[in-house]
C-alpha cells in the first residue's frame, strides 16, 4: 500500500476535475463581491454540483442582521441559481457556444431550514427539470458542511447565448 | 364547434399565466402575449409546454417564435394536430 501515490492519485482527480469545468467558470457573468461559486464538483446533462465559502469579511454581515451576522436568504438563493442554474445552463449551452452568454433569473420559490453563519461553507446541488425554448428550470439544494439540508427551491431563468439576439 | 373547443382550451391555459393586472376577458385572438398581455418569455415557455401536454403536440424552435399572438399559437396548434393525423 503506497500512501503517497494514493494522495496524488487523488489530487490528480481533483485537479482533473478543477480543470474539466474551468471553462465554465471562466465564463460565468459574476465577479467579486457578487460571485457565489467557489468550485464545481460535477455538470452534466441532467444536473450540477459546487461549493463556495462564505466568507468572515463578506461586507453584508456587518448590517445583515446588526451585531448578528447571518448570511440573507438572497444571497443562498443567490448561490444557488449561480452554481445550481447558470453554470448547468453554460454547460447546457455547449463548448460552440462560447459566445457570451445572456442570462435572467425568471422566478425563484424557496424554502429555508438553516442559518449559514460568516465563514460556513455551502454545497450546492441541482437536478434540470427541463431546458427548453432557452429556458432552464432546476430543483436546487444546499447542505453545510455537516450535510444538512440549508434550503431548497425551484428557480428557473433564460439563458441563450448573446448571438442569438 | 372543434375550433372554439381549442380556443377555450388555450385559454384556461393563458389564464394561469396572466400577471394580476390583465385579466382574463382582455384575452383576445388578436392578443400579443409580451405587448398586451403582459407575459414574459419564460411564462411564455411555460404557456408552450401546456400546450404541448394539453394538445399532446411539441413543439420547435422555429414554432416559438412565430407564436406571437393568441391566433398564431391557434395556427401552430391547428398545424401540429393535422400533422399528427
Amino acid at each position: 500500500m503506497d500512501n503517497g501515490n494514493d494522495h496524488y492519485r487523488r489530487w490528480g482527480r481533483e485537479f482533473t476535475i478543477i480543470m474539466e469545468y474551468k471553462p465554465i467558470l471562466d465564463r460565468l457573468p459574476y465577479a467579486k463581491p457578487f460571485l457565489f461559486v467557489d468550485q464545481l464538483q460535477q455538470v452534466d446533462e441532467d444536473g450540477a454540483k459546487g461549493s463556495f465559502t462564505f466568507k468572515k469579511e463578506m461586507d453584508f454581515y456587518e448590517g445583515h442582521l446588526k451585531g448578528n451576522p447571518i448570511t440573507p436568504g438572497v444571497l443562498l438563493t443567490e448561490c444557488c441559481a449561480q452554481i445550481g442554474l447558470v453554470c448547468l445552463g453554460l454547460f447546457l449551452l455547449g463548448s460552440e457556444e462560447l459566445k457570451e452568454a445572456k442570462i435572467g433569473m425568471s422566478s425563484a420559490d424557496m424554502e429555508f431550514y438553516l442559518p449559514v453563519y460568516p465563514g460556513e461553507r455551502v454545497w450546492v446541488s441541482s437536478k434540470k427539470i427541463y431546458f427548453r425554448f432557452h429556458k432552464l428550470k432546476c430543483e436546487v439544494k444546499m447542505h453545510n458542511d455537516r450535510g444538512e439540508l440549508v434550503c431548497k427551491g425551484t428557480i428557473a431563468g433564460m439563458i441563450k447565448s448573446s448571438d442569438h439576439g | 364547434m372543434q375550433d372554439e373547443q381549442r380556443y377555450q382550451k388555450l385559454k384556461e391555459i393563458i389564464k394561469i399565466y396572466l400577471p394580476e393586472d390583465v385579466s382574463v376577458e382582455q384575452v383576445g385572438q388578436e392578443s400579443h402575449f409580451i405587448e398586451e398581455l403582459n407575459i414574459n418569455s419564460a411564462n411564455l415557455v411555460d404557456i408552450v409546454l401546456d400546450v404541448e401536454d394539453t394538445f399532446d403536440i411539441m413543439l420547435e424552435n422555429e414554432d416559438m417564435e412565430q407564436m406571437q399572438t393568441v391566433q398564431d399559437a391557434l395556427a401552430i396548434i391547428d398545424k401540429k394536430l393535422q400533422h399528427k393525423n
